[in-house]
């Protein structure tokens, strides 16, 4: 077997050394009815041709949107990833390396974290960001479950364009700690509203762009939930964005967590992708996560390791911040990688790209009969109205070899959205795709 | 509406503490951060003028850019290269962390998550166009329910931890829907930091369970501490001491006879998988780290994936999204059976590009060689345990499974600490081995080689550690008080990491 450098005579040769019969003796402690004598009924080894053939075939029964003009969005957004971010994000040291416990030979993650943390706080306008977090979704629960141990209060309101998806893992894990969560009805633009907030509200929780695209200004928002002793918590799943946009931390916002896979990151099906969260300096030890911190070796050099971890599991066991452990390492290397190569100018390059395809899509959506554009202050994500339910004219026109976007039924059937459907563009977007999506539009509604 | 595409600069002044660094020595670089570059204004990435004069954003654009500085893509390669050369590695030489099973990592299994068919789908894109995506995860599904025993499995969780809560929560789900309310979960004292974190996550109050002196769950103590309020025992199997829990057929009776549920930790799977079902123990739950067992890259500190096996009864609480339809559909709302689901782990399905991996390592081994794994897993583990016998000290006598457990009374009385001969080791050219874990073994060295260490590796690890135990004999103390001097630095100052946090760079 290719991953096995054991020979039969090495592992006879190491029974001896250890003094057993057989393989089974080391097995010893294990009941003998749990014991099983032979292999699984599974198929046999496979060497890297069949194994290829078995895989490749799966791969051919999915249409790549990378394939097709594509137009989903709602979190996950396929944006181009230089080929320098996936070669280096393969290197061995990299790739093969554990969590930095050992610093002085774990610099390289080290210093790259400490660059991503840098990275982050400075994009999102925030003092510090930790390591990352799985993704965006967990990294809005974990910001509802931190605000609930800053303001010692146990209601979290969610506005009506946080991503459904966001909005139940909030539901699912702050739930579960005993928080209330408030879901305000689905809403393409009322992120600044200040409905149910009171003295028992920990925080509230907006996105920008929203659900539907909608970008807000949330500064009067953030001046009333502070008024209220409460948290601002910004969602952002589109990362680019923030490359054109003010900043959250700009505009008073307390914790700022965002998805990541924009940046660096390919759209996998939804994983693996990157959490970001960065908050103010004030809040630093209610956060969640690890942290690289600076510091000095023993000879006064620069040297960097991860800190602060009385806040983790591994120390304070049932009395953490959290309890997380393994989290998105090399993702957040991506996406630290393609950040370095755009560099702020280049951020706002993309982000300008993006948005401007989007104003071209807005203005060919203009043309098709019965479709109307509801979201007015859009980056690079549409939601339209149909004349008729958004799924199924979806699916007919990914019959045709269109990928039309995401009806917001897929996400969240209630609210009466059905006729509502998301559409999404990045850079890689042609302006000969949003020609193709107005004319079968035009054609499939006619 | 105008956009300024002004080139950044960087704030003065430079941080007067970024200095004085050591030179290169040899083929190690220097490398400062990206943000100590005198120009910020290169960028690796070409794009095109936007023209955003119709633009709807008005107010909501920033004036300037983000202040980031960039690199052209020579520098962008030099840089990480230079980082990436502070690393150990796997593929560089042993990395015997225990509880980490860190095996290699096969490169056929990243060609594959590389494939545009998996890696270039969108999550909701209509489920037409991904039909090989849900067999996939299908075909992952039934060999982990195959391997482990167990009628169901939920792919979403994240890594561990999540894994970890998701079945915690589906747990608590069962007892609510029978209005059970429960409120306190027994785990282990060796247990990892993980367990009780995720237990007090889910609202319970935590307890610890003894530990008999032959490093087993104390079955009189389980009993003593198990009653009506009891939610779960959270027991990790193989256990933290690199055991395998004997009695683990009436833990589960004695759990389950109290109305409580067993979950067990998976983080050690490596060790029995294809030799020993979970499911033929009584077990409810299990997380399994795909990033142990079935190879997929640690990448530094994730991303992992976490899905979690689990019983008929609780089958019925696992959270969205739930592959249906004889594994042709993914249902991604609560309706119908789904009703009952604990919800939603995450945003999406699962970690897909994880799946595809661990996947083509299932694939690649087989039952016949996972079988193989768990066996060169044991037998590597002890070989270094018979090995270091004479001149280290062990807590159980005994064969161990995957992973061989020392304490520190072999250092009793030698001025040098566990800390110092993992230090020490980084000087010989291996990672240390986790240290201090578990927590019930004074100064432990868990050491943890797994199978895809060749015994020539072993034995220059091993004959490492021999030099070590001699020198500690001859009193070499100021070496080991010294060590690391061969890594790109020498011990760094985590107190004062901790106590003057420096988190990000800053020009002032």
């Amino acid at each position: 077997m290719r991953y096995l450098p054991l020979s039969a005579d090495d592992r006879a040769a190491m029974l001896g050394v250890i003094g057993a019969a057989d393989i089974d003796a080391l097995f010893r402690d294990v009941p003998a009815a749990a014991r099983l004598s032979e292999p699984v009924a599974l198929p046999g080894h496979a060497g890297e041709i069949e194994v290829e053939r078995a895989l490749s075939a799966l791969a051919a029964r999915n249409m790549p949107a990378g394939s097709v003009p594509s137009f989903c969005g709602a979190g996950a957004y396929r944006h181009h990833v230089p080929a320098s971010v996936d070669h280096l994000i393969q290197r061995s040291e990299f790739l093969t390396s554990y969590t930095p416990y050992q610093p002085e030979i774990a610099q390289g993650t080290l210093q790259m974290l400490f660059e991503f943390q840098t990275q982050v706080a400075t994009l999102t306008g925030m003092e510090v960001a930790n390591a990352s977090l799985y993704d965006g979704s967990t990294a809005a629960a974990e910001a509802v479950l931190m605000a609930a141990r800053v303001t010692k209060r146990n209601k979290a309101i969610l506005s009506g364009g946080v991503h459904p998806h966001y909005a139940e893992t909030v539901q699912t894990l702050a739930g579960a700690t005993g928080m209330e969560v408030v879901r305000r009805a689905l809403a393409v633009d009322a992120e600044d509203s200040l409905e149910g907030l009171d003295a028992d509200t920990a925080c509230v929780v907006v996105q920008t762009p929203n659900l539907f695209g909608a970008a807000s200004d949330l500064t009067a928002l953030a001046e009333a939930v502070h008024a209220a002793g409460a948290l601002l918590i910004v969602v952002v799943t589109e990362v680019v964005s923030l490359g054109l946009l003010r900043s959250p931390g700009s505009m008073g916002a307390d914790i700022v967590v965002a998805e990541g896979q924009s940046i660096g990151n390919g759209l996998n099906f939804g994983g693996p992708y990157l959490g970001l969260f960065a908050t103010r300096e004030k809040f630093l030890r209610q956060m969640p996560g690890r942290l690289c911190g600076q510091t000095v070796d023993a000879e006064g050099r620069r040297g960097f390791v991860l800190t602060l971890s009385t806040r983790e599991q591994h120390i304070r066991r049932d009395k953490a911040t959290s309890n997380i452990c393994t989290n998105s390492g090399l993702c957040a290397l991506a996406f630290s990688i393609h950040m370095s190569l755009l560099g702020g100018e280049g951020l706002r390059r993309l982000a300008a790209l993006n948005h401007q395809m989007a104003m071209r899509l807005n203005d060919a959506l203009q043309g098709v009969p019965d479709v109307e554009v509801l979201t007015k202050r859009f980056f690079n994500e549409l939601a339209v109205r149909l004349p008729t339910a958004a799924a199924p004219v979806v699916e007919t026109i990914a019959g045709r070899g269109l990928l039309a976007g995401v009806p917001v039924s897929r996400l969240d059937p209630r609210g009466g959205f059905d006729n509502v459907l998301l559409l999404a563009v990045t850079e890689t977007t042609r302006g000969s795709d949003i020609d193709a999506l107005a004319a079968i539009l035009n054609e499939v509604l006619a | 509406m105008t956009v300024a595409f002004g080139r950044p600069t960087r704030p003065e002044p430079v941080d007067p503490a970024a200095g004085p660094r050591s030179g290169a020595q040899g083929l190690m670089q220097d490398e400062g951060l990206i943000f100590e570059r005198d120009d910020w204004s290169r960028t690796g990435v070409d794009l095109p003028d936007a023209t955003l004069t119709a633009s709807p954003l008005g107010d909501l654009a920033a004036k300037t850019p983000v202040a980031l500085p960039g690199l052209s893509e020579p520098e962008a390669l030099r840089h990480y290269v230079r980082l990436s050369q502070k690393n150990h590695a796997i593929d560089l030489a042993m990395y015997p962390l225990g509880s980490c099973t860190m095996k290699h990592n096969p490169r056929l299994n990243e060609k594959l998550a590389r494939l545009p068919g998996f890696a270039d789908i969108h999550p909701l894109q209509p489920q037409s166009t991904v039909r090989g995506a849900v067999a996939l995860m299908d075909g992952l599904a039934h060999w982990l329910k195959t391997l482990t025993g167990m009628p169901a499995v939920a792919l979403s969780p994240k890594a561990g931890a999540h894994g970890e809560l998701c079945g915690i929560l589906a747990i608590r789900a069962a007892h609510e829907a029978r209005g059970d309310a429960r409120r306190r979960v027994l785990t282990p004292t060796s247990a990892h930091g993980t367990n009780p974190a995720t237990a007090a996550f889910a609202g319970y109050v935590v307890e610890e369970i003894g530990q008999t002196p032959e490093g087993h769950v104390d079955l009189a103590d389980l009993e003593a501490k198990l009653g009506p309020d009891v939610a779960a025992v959270m027991v990790t199997n193989p256990n933290t001491c690199g055991l395998f829990e004997p009695d683990m057929i009436e833990i589960a009776r004695l759990t389950h006879a109290a109305g409580a549920y067993l979950y067990c930790d998976g983080a050690n799977f490596n060790a029995i998988v294809g030799k020993v079902r979970p499911g033929d123990l009584g077990v409810d739950a299990m997380h399994i780290n795909l990033h142990k067992t079935f190879s997929t890259p640690h990448g530094g500190g994730g991303p992992g994936a976490g899905p979690v096996v689990l019983s008929e009864a609780l089958a019925p609480f696992a959270p969205l999204p739930w592959i249906v339809n004889a594994g042709t559909d993914l249902l991604e709302r609560a309706e119908g059976q789904a009703a009952r689901a604990t919800g939603r782990m995450c945003a999406f399905h699962g970690q897909m590009g994880m799946f595809v991996r661990a996947y083509a390592y299932m694939l690649s081994h087989g039952s016949d060689g996972l079988r193989q794994v768990a066996e060169d897993a044991v037998l590597n583990a002890n070989y270094v345990k018979a090995r270091l016998l004479d001149v280290m000290t062990a807590p159980f006598e005994g064969p161990c499974m995957h992973e061989a457990l020392f304490d520190d009374r072999w250092l009793e009385g030698s001025g040098v600490t566990t800390l110092d001969v993992a230090k020490a080791l980084i000087d010989e050219g291996f990672h240390p081995m986790t240290m201090y874990f578990p927590l019930v073994v004074h100064g432990a060295f868990l050491i943890e080689p797994t199978e895809t260490e060749s015994r020539a590796e072993i034995d220059r690890f091993v004959d490492a550690l021999r030099r070590l135990a001699e020198a500690v004999k001859a009193g070499e103390v100021e070496r080991f008080k010294a060590a690391p001097i061969h890594a790109p630095l020498r011990r760094l100052d985590e107190t004062l990491a901790a106590r003057k946090p420096v988190l990000r760079w800053s020009p002032a």
